[in-house]
């Protein structure tokens, strides 16, 4: 079997794909972002794999880390197959950790605001204890997730922002700049990173895997053995201290699609199939850094003796997905750019959840729309 | 424009249509046809869930232009055609004229040759030198800075910092269109009669009064020409900020047009995408008649 | 004493800042082609150097074999050669009737076509798309040709220079029993001519260079034409300087190489065509 292989790079593939789907000129087998997963269902691109899956000897849900095989169920369809997985954990410096007298990672919310004030106070002036850039999302949004909070209505048709569990999230979000805890700077601020963090501007950073290979690469060797990475804290309503159970990360990382437009979907689907086997994933491993999507390729002695890859695979165990509509880019944009004027003091975390859920509730209006539409059709 | 003097024969006539029609059918068909149709898509909600099922679109009216006026993005990204345009036109301008009096000074030397190197930027390909201009900004390695630091300037890290990443685009379309410019500018001066500087100089003007009196005046029409070009074209500012930022950093080199793309193309928010492109043409419409006015004020 | 300084400060001065101008200008494009043959890593060090510690044609070798940016190159030369046909037989024959013929209503539709020269090609391109995939045009080289195969701005400038044919020129050619064909074939073109080089290459330079449409439509990257090519080049390997360069020269050189070629003629007839009326 020949495979045509194209590559696009990750900032424009969305377009070219989505384009391409309306020129009717789409390939057979393609590998995308998870969370683009429901436009291309909404547009009905996406062949259902739930049958091809149940015939299977090669992929099944059970190998699958559960989260990220979640990611892939949009309305209840399988439409998509995940091949590497991309989530966040904490990233740590263990030296600056051990001097401020905190000696392992925080496990709960309790204990990370316990380990950032002592971490704060050792600090100097224009030293911080943790590093969130204020242009990301994701972290707001995955102490949403930890908190238990929904982010939007049952139907994913309305914000829910201001719900009781999001806005103790984003107070608890708030409040580690206003105590001090990190520095009010979006990513386009920070010069370098990684120069920052081996001079100890700040020890904590929550990012994702491709940082691994980008601190191994770029701190200096005198640092080696002084940082590592660890799952994330959970909030109070969590399981503290119980290993292996730790909060909630974002489900992110890229799927196999197969579009119901391809003439050969059986050889689409082999192909799909060989690139899932456990072997694949970790020869994908080795040349690009993506980490598989499969419990059984951690085995490989490659991943499973890697300690700082290994806080991956702890978080994997708990990791949820995002809204899955296709509005959600736009939504999540909408979350960073809200909650900075409450980082710098500007509004309160209630007016600033107002207004979010203000805006994401007009960016919604269509999909309500759309919904209700879709309801009177079903009666 | 000539006043038609005598009516053509039929076979003149049928010659014309004959010669007219297959440029007018691309024309109509791959331009006017679209254009009216952008304006229809405009007042509608034409989005992804169309794309999925057309009945899923609603007339809409005017309500994605109403959207638009209060989005905060939009906005921004109408300041910074503003601001791009305002900055960059003058600029671009001033410096083209600098470098057409240069090459025209009668103290000149290969003049070919300058106006050849002038013009040279002008058909390079945008996308290879705006590849070319984020290495020339790079904060650490880039040429810019390291002429800033040899003459005991800061360096900045120019496409990375909010407050610069704009000014940089300014730059780099200075460089790249300036030499259009100055070669309509030598024509226009090649245009003037030497006898006017000499009967100026006979009547004992200076340097500085023979341009503000003879060179300024007669060209004028250069500069009104120059001026509408430099503004619609920089107007549409699109492929600098796509390959060299992609708009960021915090939006700040985020242009309408480049707006217009990621709604239309990215979201797939069509309507809202042609309200942003006739709003784009309403602002260079207004551009456009300023400068016309400003013209015949400067000539009254 | 002091005219003797002035004598020389002049034009020394003035010849001093056209240097400086001219070498800020190309300032640019040399780094370009010299960080495109530096060995990789050596652009990105410090302190930037613009002379190649040693020359190496490594990255173009990088770019034509592993990268197959011939293909990309191919399919430019391609489109800008058919779209500089078209365009010339067509805007030639429209801008010559607008200019020679006599027709009713002539100049009052000259006079709409004019006015869409303001309207920025954007506002057309999303129903263009559209259209295109209703044409089954999207991911075709004709769906980059067609929109450009005839333009306001070719015709404008062709009648523009069309109009300084003496019609008894034409009206002789007619008594002898010509077809109009045949005098647009035999006398017009030739009279053309210049103009239709400064044409011939605006279009050229104007579909190599162009980016956005042919980004749009064409959704397979063995039809990418090169910009659209090195722009996805640069989400892949940006970090390779060198490479990047290699790339932009690759870009660049062809149309810089055929400006030089014609310079002459294309830049009196874009001083001409725009500075008539």
């Amino acid at each position: 079997m020949r495979v045509e292989v194209q590559q696009i790079p990750w900032t424009a593939a969305h377009e070219k794909l989505l384009t391409a789907f309306v020129g009717e000129s789409l390939p057979d087998v393609a590998q995308i972002g998870n969370t683009w997963l429901p436009e291309f269902q909404t547009l009905g691109a996406l062949e259902d794999l739930g049958p091809r899956v149940a015939r299977s000897s090669v992929i099944a849900a059970k190998s699958y880390f559960p989260g990220i095989w979640d990611t892939n169920l949009v309305e209840g369809v399988l439409c998509g197959v995940p091949w590497y997985v991309d989530t966040r954990v904490l990233f740590y410096r263990k030296d600056l950790l051990k001097a401020a007298g905190v000696d392992a990672p925080p496990r709960t919310w309790a204990e990370w605001r316990d380990a950032l004030r002592r971490l704060r106070a050792r600090a100097g002036p224009g030293r911080w204890a943790i590093l969130l850039p204020t242009d990301e999302w994701a972290q707001p949004v995955i102490l949403g997730l930890q908190n238990g909070a929904s982010l939007l209505t049952a139907d994913g048709g309305d914000a829910a922002f201001r719900s009781p569990a999001f806005r103790e999230a984003a107070t608890f979000y708030v409040d580690l700049f206003r105590e001090g805890f990190a520095p009010p700077v979006a990513n386009t601020q920070i010069s370098n990173l990684y120069q920052q963090f081996a001079a100890g501007d700040f020890a904590m950073y929550i990012t994702g895997p491709w940082n691994l290979g980008e601190f191994r690469r770029r701190l200096p060797a005198s640092l080696k053995d002084s940082w590592a990475t660890a799952p994330l804290p959970s909030a109070a309503g969590g399981v503290p201290g119980v290993h292996g159970v730790p909060g909630v990360s974002l489900a992110g990382g890229s799927s196999l699609v197969l579009f119901r437009t391809s003439k050969r979907s059986e050889d689409a689907w082999k192909l799909i199939e060989f690139l899932s086997e456990p072997a694949q994933q970790v020869r994908f491993y080795a040349l690009a850094g993506d980490l598989p999507a499969r419990r059984d390729a951690w085995l490989d002695p490659i991943l499973s003796g890697d300690a700082e890859a290994r806080a991956f695979e702890a978080q994997l165990e708990n990791v949820a997905a995002a809204p899955r509509i296709p509005e959600w880019e736009q939504i999540a944009q909408k979350i960073a750019e809200h909650l900075e004027p409450a980082i710098r003091g500007v509004v309160t975390v209630d007016t600033a959840l107002l207004a979010l859920d203000k805006d994401v509730s007009g960016l919604l209006t269509k999909r309500r729309w759309v919904l209700a539409r879709k309801a009177a059709h079903a009666r | 424009m000539r006043v038609e003097t005598r009516r053509g024969t039929p076979a003149e006539v049928r010659a014309a249509l004959f010669f007219l029609a297959p440029g007018l059918f691309v024309i109509v068909v791959f331009f006017f046809l679209p254009i009216a149709a952008s304006f229809l898509l405009s007042a509608t909600d034409f989005d992804l869930y169309a794309l999925a099922d057309p009945s899923n679109a609603r007339v809409t009216g005017v309500s994605n232009y109403r959207a638009l006026l209060s989005d905060p993005v939009f906005l921004t990204a109408l300041k910074n055609t503003l601001v791009f345009v305002l900055l960059g036109s003058p600029l671009t301008v001033l410096v083209a004229l600098s470098a057409a009096l240069l090459v025209n000074a009668r103290l000149a030397r290969a003049k070919g040759f300058f106006r050849t190197t002038f013009f040279a930027p002008v058909v390079t390909t945008l996308v290879a030198v705006a590849v070319v201009f984020r290495y020339v900004y790079h904060p650490r390695f880039g040429l810019l800075n390291r002429g800033l630091t040899l003459i005991g300037l800061p360096a900045v890290d120019w496409l990375g910092d909010p407050r610069f990443s704009l000014l940089a685009i300014v730059l780099l379309a200075i460089w790249k269109n300036f030499g259009f410019s100055t070669i309509l500018f030598v024509a226009g001066l090649q245009g003037i009669p030497e006898s006017l500087y000499e009967a100026a100089r006979l009547d004992g003007a200076g340097r500085w009064q023979q341009f503000r009196r003879i060179t300024l005046p007669l060209l004028a029409p250069t500069m009104l020409l120059v001026g509408l070009t430099r503004t619609i074209d920089y107007f549409q500012l699109f492929a600098e900020p796509y390959v060299m930022t992609s708009g960021g950093p915090l939006n700040s080199t985020l242009t309408m047009s480049l707006l217009m793309y990621k709604e239309g193309f990215r979201f797939w928010n069509m309507g809202r995408g042609a309200a942003i492109a006739f709003v784009l043409f309403a602002v260079i419409l207004v551009a456009t008649v300023i400068q016309f006015r400003v013209q015949k004020g400067g000539e009254t | 004493m002091r005219r003797g300084v002035k004598r020389w400060a002049a034009p020394l001065g003035v010849n001093a800042l056209l240097v400086l101008g001219a070498a800020l200008t190309m300032a640019p494009l040399v780094w370009m082609v010299s960080a495109s043959v530096m060995p990789t890593g050596e652009a990105s060090s410090f302190p930037p150097g613009f002379i190649p510690s040693r020359i190496t044609f490594e990255h173009y070798r990088d770019l034509f074999q592993r990268l197959s940016l011939g293909r990309a190159f191919g399919s430019s030369l391609l489109l800008a050669s058919s779209v500089t046909f078209c365009s010339v037989i067509l805007n030639s024959m429209a801008g010559y009737a607008f200019a020679k013929l006599r027709f009713p209503g002539r100049d009052r539709l000259f006079r709409v076509l004019l006015l869409g020269m303001v309207i920025p090609v954007q506002i057309a391109m999303l129903p263009l798309f559209l259209l295109m995939r209703s044409l089954g045009l999207v991911n075709t080289y004709l769906g980059v040709i067609l929109p450009s195969a005839a333009g306001i701005f070719g015709i404008f400038l062709v009648r523009q220079f069309a109009r300084s044919i003496p019609d008894e020129l034409l009206d002789a050619a007619r008594v002898d029993g010509a077809s109009e064909w045949l005098i647009y074939r035999r006398l017009v073109l030739p009279l053309l001519k210049p103009v239709l080089v400064t044409l011939g290459v605006f279009m050229f330079l104007g579909t190599w260079n162009d980016f956005l449409w042919p980004l749009v439509v064409l959704t397979d990257d063995t039809k990418y034409t090169l910009p659209v090519a090195l722009a996805n080049l640069v989400g892949e390997h940006a970090q390779d300087t060198e490479l990047m360069m290699a790339g932009s020269v690759l870009t660049v050189l062809p149309v810089l190489l055929l400006f030089l070629a014609m310079q002459r003629a294309y830049i009196e007839g874009i001083t001409a065509g725009g500075l008539k009326e």
